[in-house]
């Protein structure tokens, strides 16, 4: 599927203003159709010792730091493929596919990848470089869950397949739990094989909004007691705003209708039931700082308290998974704060993920990375020379 | 190491008995190789961190460690450490490390690929006196566990609460959490929940270097890349886990079984079919083939419809509401494709007889023939219909009765190869038929294993799924967190020394069946 018969030779072309990453333009921008060809580029790159990074759709580049070198850009929107088997629910899909092409495909068959997107726009390979789920991780589990088998081509040029296309198998390392949320350091994903899950036959959004913390800290232990199994449960706060709550039920049109007054009566009444979700749902913020916080569960409510009177805190309650989001322009000082403070409770950990240009000397984005030693080891098994997005490893490796 | 000792039980095609392994060994000169040495100076060390109580040197006392639930493969330890905490776990690795000595990490041994298959020349490091639940934490809906606590005591531990812990092995009463991290074990009920992999948030890891290292926790999404997602599943070849954090799951509110009776394989298969292509998510969907539900009859009298050629058992878990629009759905089905009864069970003691003859299949095998191979592949599920006709007809043309009973809902196949072990070439022809069926999984996409994972037992049968490159990236990944090769060695990739090693023989019942303390299912 991936490949083709005719010789591959990758279409190269000299950088422009539009491929820069981070403001480093990078001299030769590849855009390989195959993995065959992804496979020459990444092996020519290597024999010359050039610093690459990876594009899918560019929704992303401002995550992470600047390269710290960047000789080739390698944009993989022309791996671009859907390979799909809807009565095994699996699909193998080439890593330039827009997510919203795959979404469309699957729900043709009535099926769907249990992922809220956070960006418009990318790639899967995006999605899964980057690692970042949504609201309904709650129940289907984060994005690294739902990957059964993954093709990455190694720095070296090497195509190195693990996992598969069966939900059940345990023959091997699961490699692609590296590379979900790798941020294109350890290789390049050429293409991601996913489980799949029948669209449910009806959804349901229960909002509510609660003025102080002790509100939505009942709300959420009673939602956690209930047996309403929710799909999805959102937790928002922001300087100035109410702590707000959004609970998705997802089942059949008869079993939702009970499920949706239990999750009512457990967040209490003045609770709103809406048939759909609303429009950027999962959706972050495009611009402006942006910060991945996490903290064991029961502390999430908080979490949102604390912060939220200096920053925008939003995400799963239930799981603890939350990110911290600043309006463009914030000083440097103040988001280096908001993170100290955070990284200053136990168990809590706070990781930068986009800065405002020119301010990265000012904040620390990482803080401690527990593991960090064993994180370099693997780095530099892989990519020893450090010629992969350098600088946007683990810890700034 | 002493391979020779090990390969003599391996190649005699029969199950080897401890004597074999004991006289082989007692062979062996005295003045073996530079490894054992190295071990007996080891000794004093090893003692000085475990005291007396705390390593096995004694011959006798060795031996009982010698195989896991894989009995066919058989090797004495050069000495069993029996640690009480993760210090001492790291200070034993450490010691390792520093002496390039190998080891090899054990839970409770009930593992079916010889994962934990012992080093002679090595430290068997088993985790049995690890076994606290250090804290049931229900407002973050997870515990934390030593490695050694049994899978079942977190669920036991947890139920008060109205939570239970998701993965359930079928040996779970007696296979421990850390065992459950290195083979990232599943269980019947993971087509809906999961494996481990999906519900540990943290480990604390030795590793192969000695170092104690606490990766993730109680909150979810720890930064960098994700160690505990590779290091689960990695079978004890990148170190050993010393504390576990993993999810607690509220007990669903309700749970129903159906047992659905049908009279071909091809009519269940299509129930299966039509049950996920409809949408519905069953918790478990379990199949047995006419072989299996007769062994199952004679053996616990389990009254499964009379006639049946194969019985579907789907369980279905959740709110009321919905299972209750599931179950007629599900009932639908089955009768559409052909059932000709269907039972629902919505009690627990109904559920359990339900059950009873699905969970005693394995062992009932015993009574319809001396001796069995356990086989475990994945195909698609789409797949299972050619398959299995694919494995009659090799049962068939071989003469070799094939009993399937497999979880039907994720294709994961488990063919009981039966044989007679007094009959001259028999292992022999059942073996070829086992590893035909592997082939079978393989040319359809599937998986040479889905649960019992790669061990020794299927080391050189990687290459039949995966390239060169592949397999050269797994060994990458590997040398990378264990750079001298002491973490659980000759496992889980193939080796020129380990390759030519045959597959395991199941004779009769496991021991941890026998005495009651496990199911195999």
């Amino acid at each position: 599927m991936a490949g083709s018969s005719r010789t591959p030779i990758p279409v190269v072309r000299d950088g422009t203003p539009q491929d820069t990453v981070g403001g480093l333009a990078p001299a030769r921008v590849a855009e390989p159709s195959s993995t065959e060809e992804l496979s020459r580029t990444l092996t020519e790159a290597a024999g010359e010792g050039r610093a690459v990074t990876l594009r899918g759709g560019g929704t992303a580049q401002d995550w992470g730091p600047p390269p710290r070198s960047l000789d080739l850009l390698v944009d993989t929107s022309r791996l671009s493929w859907i390979d799909h088997d809807p009565g095994d629910l699996v699909v193998e899909v080439g890593a330039g596919t827009p997510v919203a092409d795959l979404y469309a495909h699957l729900a043709k068959e009535g099926q769907r990848l249990s992922y809220d997107p956070v960006r418009a726009g990318g790639t899967v390979g995006g999605a899964v470089a980057t690692g970042a789920s949504g609201p309904r991780r709650l129940l289907h589990g984060a994005l690294r869950d739902l990957v059964i088998g993954m093709t990455v081509v190694r720095p070296d040029g090497v195509v190195a397949r693990s996992g598969g296309r069966v939900v059940k198998n345990v023959a091997g390392y699961d490699l692609a739990k590296l590379h979900t949320g790798g941020h294109g350091t350890l290789g390049a994903v050429a293409s991601v094989a996913f489980r799949l899950q029948p669209e449910p036959a009806a959804l349901r959004l229960v909002e509510a909004e609660f003025e102080d913390r002790a509100g939505a800290e009942r709300a959420l232990a009673q939602v956690r007691e209930s047996p309403v199994v929710p799909s999805a449960v959102e937790l928002s706060a922001a300087p100035g705003t109410p702590f707000s709550l959004k609970a998705v039920l997802e089942g059949t049109p008869d079993g939702l209708r009970p499920r949706a007054d239990r999750a009512v009566q457990a967040m209490g009444q003045h609770a709103q039931v809406h048939e759909g979700l609303p429009s950027g749902w999962g959706l972050r913020p495009t611009s402006g700082p942006l910060a991945w916080l996490s903290v064991p569960p029961a502390e999430s409510v908080e979490a949102a308290a604390l912060l939220g009177r200096r920053v925008g805190v939003e995400g799963c309650a239930p799981r603890g998974a939350l990110h911290l989001s600043w309006p463009e322009g914030t000083p440097p000082a103040e988001v280096a704060s908001v993170l100290e403070e955070a990284r200053a409770r136990p168990e809590w950990a706070a990781t930068l993920v986009r800065a405002d240009p020119g301010t990265d000397e000012a904040v620390d984005r990482w803080g401690e990375v527990p593991g960090l030693a064993l994180m370099r080891a693997v780095k530099d098994s892989f990519d020893p020379d450090h010629r992969f997005a350098p600088g946007r490893g683990p810890g700034g490796t | 190491m002493s391979l020779a000792e090990h390969e003599n039980a391996g190649n005699t095609g029969r199950a080897a008995t401890a004597d074999d392994a004991g006289t082989a060994s007692a062979q062996r000169p005295a003045t073996a190789s530079p490894r054992a040495a190295a071990v007996a100076d080891l000794v004093p060390h090893l003692r000085a961190i475990l005291g007396e109580d705390g390593l096995l040197t004694d011959r006798s006392q060795r031996r009982t460690y010698e195989s896991d639930g894989l009995t066919h493969h058989r090797e004495v330890p050069g000495v069993v450490a029996l640690p009480t905490s993760a210090d001492q776990v790291a200070a034993v690795v450490r010691l390792c490390h520093e002496h390039g000595v190998p080891f090899v990490p054990r839970g409770a041994g009930t593992g079916l690929s010889a994962g934990a298959l012992p080093h002679s020349d090595g430290v068997l490091l088993v985790t049995s006196r690890m076994r606290r639940i250090l804290e049931i934490d229900i407002a973050n809906e997870c515990a934390v566990v030593e490695p050694g606590v049994a899978n079942l005591d977190i669920t036991r531990a947890a139920a008060p609460h109205g939570y239970y812990y998701a993965p359930d092995p079928s040996s779970q009463q007696v296979c421990s959490v850390g065992g459950n991290v290195a083979e990232n074990s599943g269980g019947a009920h993971c087509l809906k929940y999961g494996f481990t992999v999906n519900h540990v948030r943290g480990l604390d890891v030795v590793t192969p270097a000695g170092d104690l290292v606490r990766l993730g926790g109680k909150a979810a999404d720890a930064p960098g890349y994700d160690l505990i997602g590779a290091f689960v599943g990695s079978e004890g070849t990148l170190g050993v886990a010393t504390r576990v954090v993993v999810n607690l799951t509220r007990t669903p509110e309700k749970t129903v079984t159906l047992l659905s009776a049908f009279d071909s394989m091809d009519a269940g298969g299509r129930a299966v079919s039509s049950i996920i292509g409809e949408g519905v998510l069953p918790s478990a969907i379990e199949m047995m083939d006419a072989l299996a539900i007769e062994a199952a009859e004679a053996a616990v009298a389990c009254d499964y419809p009379e006639g049946a050629a194969a019985v579907l058992v789907v369980e279905l878990d959740g709110p009321t509401e919905e299972v209750d629009a599931q179950v007629a759905q599900v009932e639908h089905l089955c009768a559409q494709a052909g059932s000709f009864e269907t039972r629902t069970a919505s009690s627990a003691e109904e559920r359990a007889l339900i059950w009873k003859g699905r969970k005693s299949a394995f062992a009932a095998v015993g009574r319809i023939s001396p001796a069995y191979i356990v086989q475990d592949g994945v195909v698609p599920r789409t797949a299972l219909p050619e398959v299995l006709r694919r494995i009659t007809e090799l049962s068939a043309d071989s003469g070799i009765r094939v009993a399937n009973v497999f979880h039907a809902g994720d294709g994961n196949l488990h063919p009981l190869v039966l044989f007679d072990d007094a009959e001259q070439g028999a292992w022999e022809r059942a073996e070829e038929v086992s590893a035909q069926i592997l082939d079978l999984c393989v040319e359809h996409g599937g998986s040479i294993t889905g649960e019992h994972g790669v061990g020794v037992d299927k080391a050189c049968k990687m290459p039949r799924m995966y390239g060169p490159d592949d397999l050269e990236t797994f060994d990458l990944f590997r040398r990378s967190l264990d750079p001298d090769g002491t973490a659980n060695p000759e496992k889980l990739l193939p080796t020129p020394r380990l390759c030519g090693e045959q597959p395991g023989v199941q004779r009769d019942v496991h021991p941890l069946v026998a005495s009651g303390h496990a199911e195999q299912f």
